[in-house]
């Protein structure tokens, strides 16, 4: 059952230049995303591809001068401006992708009592500190006294006991131990297996694969594809566009060999297809307009010559 | 030129010990990588050998002589935020000429269009600055370079790139590489060899 919804959202930023010149810099275009309770989707793509600023839509954290449109409903119902700040923390967590999110000058064990709704905050605190590690002394600690990982895991503690349905989780394993990062992502399954739906920004494909059941690519504000985790495989000949199948190339355990060029930039798009500069495919139709998200397979594609 | 670490020991102020007796010697061309648990200290190890912090105990050399203090250190370190390392304030040109003026074969080799330079930083993505951040670096008496978390917040592409780009300077002017990332794969996929930090 989908529980959150986002349906063509576009995000556009207008900068005023020197001479009160503008410039527009269209950040998401066309961007639909479907969570699903008990399912986790993993979001994987270009550096700057927008997947922090989809979280922050969803979230309603985008900065004010954001040009926003497109819908998105939670539960079936219109997930307005009002209701967003309504929910979050509370239905909807973010687990953000920089540690600055704590507040600098609440020591830590408050911060997280104070995001528990259900139960005796200091019990839930205390339990899910030690689940993550964190010493008891921790707790009366201020954010500047952690290191990198302990203010990784105390944001995840706090979306944890939340007990939210939808959690957004932006890079939360960066600076973790390969022992804390797989506890942290097996926290992740047991959210989803217990009801919530949760979405996993991530640059580790191989952490996204051992949790997640699908995965979307981005790619210069939109998604690519959508695909269930097992076509990412061999030399990603089940995948279904030339952007997922060059990312998963360029993977240290696989090829390691990257395309050539980077993602155009967000004032200069191109007119058509926005892979279409660097894409080994292309033809003269496909700079005609933007492709539209279609099904092939077990999954979604953005490609007019995807097979 | 050889660079070499020995007995290296640190600790901030009077806390415990982060590392002690730690020796590393990279030779010229040689590919090192460095791996131990998070909050072990490896970007302060990182700091040490590129002449950033000074070791509590221990030296560091370049061809048997100390280094501090010489006008260009070659020994360059890049680590994991570029928008840290970059002045906001100025354009792109003027943060890549600091040190050194790369040819247009260099540009082409890490990427970098023409049009870029002429950006305040603010405008390029988190790549794209990585990218002049590891030009800048690689300045012609650059010997060793320090890469400490460097390509950790991007995506696999890009990364790709800009090892690709890495490993054939390295190779044509037989530049020594210290490789610091908690990335398993990458190091298996870049080093001769690996030293743990404990
Ligand atoms: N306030 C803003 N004004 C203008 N442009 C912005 C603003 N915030 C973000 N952007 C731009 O929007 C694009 C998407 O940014 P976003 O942070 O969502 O990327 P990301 O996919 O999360 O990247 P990463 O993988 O590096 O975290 C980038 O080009 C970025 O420079
Ligand atoms: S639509 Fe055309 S340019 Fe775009 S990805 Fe498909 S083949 Fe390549
Ligand atoms: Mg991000």
């Amino acid at each position: 059952m989908p529980i959150l919804e986002v349906k063509n959202l576009s995000v556009a930023f207008t900068q005023y230049t020197t001479g009160f010149k503008q410039k527009s810099h269209q950040v998401i275009s066309d961007l639909n995303v479907t969570l699903e309770a008990g399912k986790i989707l993993a979001v994987v793509g270009a550096s700057g591809s927008g997947k922090s600023l989809l979280a922050h839509a969803i979230l309603g954290v985008l900065p004010t001068n954001a040009k926003v449109s497109g819908s998105m409903t939670y539960v079936g119902e219109e997930l307005t401006h009002a209701r967003k700040i309504a929910l979050r923390g509370k239905e909807i967590a973010l687990v953000p992708q920089s540690v600055n999110y704590l507040d600098p000058l609440m020591k830590v064990g408050k911060q997280v009592r104070t995001s528990v709704r259900t139960g005796d905050p200091k019990e839930a605190q205390k339990n899910v500190f030690e689940r993550y590690h964190l010493k008891p002394e921790v707790e009366g600690m201020y954010p500047f006294e952690l290191s990198g990982g302990m203010a990784r895991r105390t944001l995840l503690s706090t979306a944890i006991v939340s007990g939210a349905k939808v959690i957004i989780a932006d890079e939360p394993t960066p600076g973790l131990d390969p022992t804390v990062m797989k506890e942290a992502l097996g926290n992740f399954r047991e959210l989803a297996d217990s009801g919530c739906a949760v979405m996993l920004i991530t640059h580790d494909i191989d952490s996204a694969l051992s949790i997640a059941d699908e995965i979307a690519v981005f790619y210069a504000g939109t998604t690519v594809e959508i695909a269930p985790v097992t076509d990412f495989t061999g030399k990603g000949e089940a995948l279904r566009h030339p952007y997922s199948k060059a990312l998963w190339r360029a993977l240290p355990q696989n090829d390691f060999i990257p395309i050539k060029g980077s993602q155009p930039h967000s004032s200069a798009l191109p007119p058509g297809c926005l892979f279409e500069p660097r894409c080994p495919w292309a033809t003269s139709d496909c700079r005609k307009g933007r492709p539209e998200m279609r099904e092939l397979r077990d999954g979604t594609v953005r490609c007019i010559h995807a097979t | 030129m050889q660079l070499e670490a020995r007995d290296i020991g640190f600790r901030y102020g009077n806390g415990a010990w982060l590392f002690r007796g730690v020796n590393l010697t990279v030779k010229p061309g040689e590919i090192v990588g460095i791996v131990g648990p998070s909050g072990q200290g490896k970007t302060t190890f990182a700091r040490i050998l590129a002449g950033f912090e000074e070791p509590i105990e221990g030296t560091v050399t370049l061809d048997g002589f100390s280094v501090q203090n010489k006008g260009y250190y070659p020994v360059q370190l890049v680590f994991q935020h570029p928008e840290k390392a970059i002045n906001p304030r100025w354009k792109m040109h003027k943060s890549l000429h600091e040190g050194w003026k790369p040819d247009q074969a260099l540009l082409d080799t890490f990427g970098i269009e023409r049009e870029w330079l002429t950006r305040w930083p603010g405008e390029l993505s988190g790549g794209e600055l990585q990218r002049f951040c590891v030009l800048r670096a690689l300045g012609p008496e650059t010997r060793f370079l320090i890469a400490d978390e460097m390509t950790t917040m991007l995506d696999a592409i890009t990364q790709a790139q800009i090892w690709h780009a890495v490993l054939e300077i390295s190779r044509k002017r037989n530049m020594g590489i210290v490789v610091i990332s908690h990335e398993a794969k990458l190091i298996e996929r870049l080093c001769d060899r690996v030293i743990e930090l404990v």
